[in-house]
């Protein structure tokens, strides 16, 4: 099984990249760009676990280590291959 | 006294920590690994500046997990001093050590400057040495130096007097302009509850010398030693 995780800043965090990112985007004729967040993507192959094994441990990866809860959500999708 | 500084694949500023410690200020000196189990019997840890494993993905994470972090996290929870500087403050709060986080500098530019820093508290075993309102000079060089931590946690923080530098002109004044990273209320560097845990971004081993341009970093350490 696949997670695939996306870790995003908070939407009370400054993200600075986001905003030079859509800046960028304007200077590029983008006008409709109301906002940008950048956020990391992670691929995690798991084995031996059932579906509900499998996002019960993710949950807990994300939250001891994937994402800091301080300043960045998380969420994931479990896929079978 | 017998002071630890820990080198993690990445340190960088772990030899200008014993050489401070070693050779300017005299003390005992342990040069300690990220794979090592044991603390060899030090009294006091310093966890350096640099890139521990090549910041990969969050600085400090990677290292938070270390064997040698275990034994700090324990040493720290009994009350022995920790300091952490720069990549060492990251370490402290990815550990948990210290609450809050460090993200990237608002200006997205990484900065390499002489700071200057006030002391909001003498409650800690680094600042015990030090008068309140009293500014430091000391070098600061990061990416990733903004501090931020939730509402409540901020409130507390002021509450509890655990912010223990803050980022201020010449006159001692709290002004955006002298914020070097955007970080909130202009915090420095923060400690734990008990005070004996204490980062912040600035270099207090750059600063123990005229030649490198100051010696206000000796405080923090001469600190420790007051007790």
């Amino acid at each position: 099984m696949l997670a695939r995780i996306y870790v995003t800043p908070k939407k009370a965090i400054l993200d600075p990249q986001g905003k030079a990112i859509a800046h960028s985007l304007h200077t590029l004729n983008y006008a409709e760009v109301a906002d940008v967040r950048m956020g990391k993507y992670l691929e995690v192959r798991v084995q031996g676990l059932s579906r509900a094994q499998a996002e019960q441990r993710v949950d807990e990866m994300c939250r001891r280590l994937l994402a800091n809860l301080v300043i960045e959500d998380f969420r994931f999708e479990i896929i079978e291959e | 006294m017998k002071w630890g500084v820990v080198t993690f694949p990445g340190s960088l500023d772990d030899r200008d920590a014993l050489y401070s410690l070693g050779t300017v200020l005299g003390q005992h000196i342990v040069s300690l690994w990220h794979k090592d189990r044991d603390l060899k019997g030090v009294e006091a840890i310093v966890l350096p500046g640099g890139f521990s494993y090549g910041d990969y993905l969050r600085c400090g994470a990677i290292a938070r997990v270390s064997p040698i972090m275990q034994n700090v996290v324990e040493f720290a929870r009994a009350g022995g001093p920790v300091l952490g500087m720069c990549n060492g403050f990251q370490i402290l709060c990815e550990s948990g050590l210290l609450p809050g986080a460090l993200v990237r500098n608002r200006s997205l530019s990484f900065v390499c400057e002489w700071a200057r820093i006030r002391i909001e508290t003498a409650h800690t075993r680094f600042t015990a040495g030090c008068e309140v309102g009293e500014i430091l000079r000391m070098p600061i060089k990061h990416g990733e130096g903004c501090y931020v931590a939730d509402e409540a946690t901020l409130k507390t923080l002021e509450d509890k007097g655990q912010i223990v530098f803050r980022y201020v002109n010449e006159a001692g004044e709290i002004t955006d302009t002298v914020n070097p990273n955007g970080a909130l209320h202009n915090i420095a560097g923060v400690t734990n509850a008990q005070g004996n845990v204490v980062g912040l971004m600035p270099h207090p081993e750059h600063a123990v010398e005229a030649l490198l341009g100051g010696e206000d970093g000796r405080k923090l350490f001469l600190s420790v030693l007051a007790r």
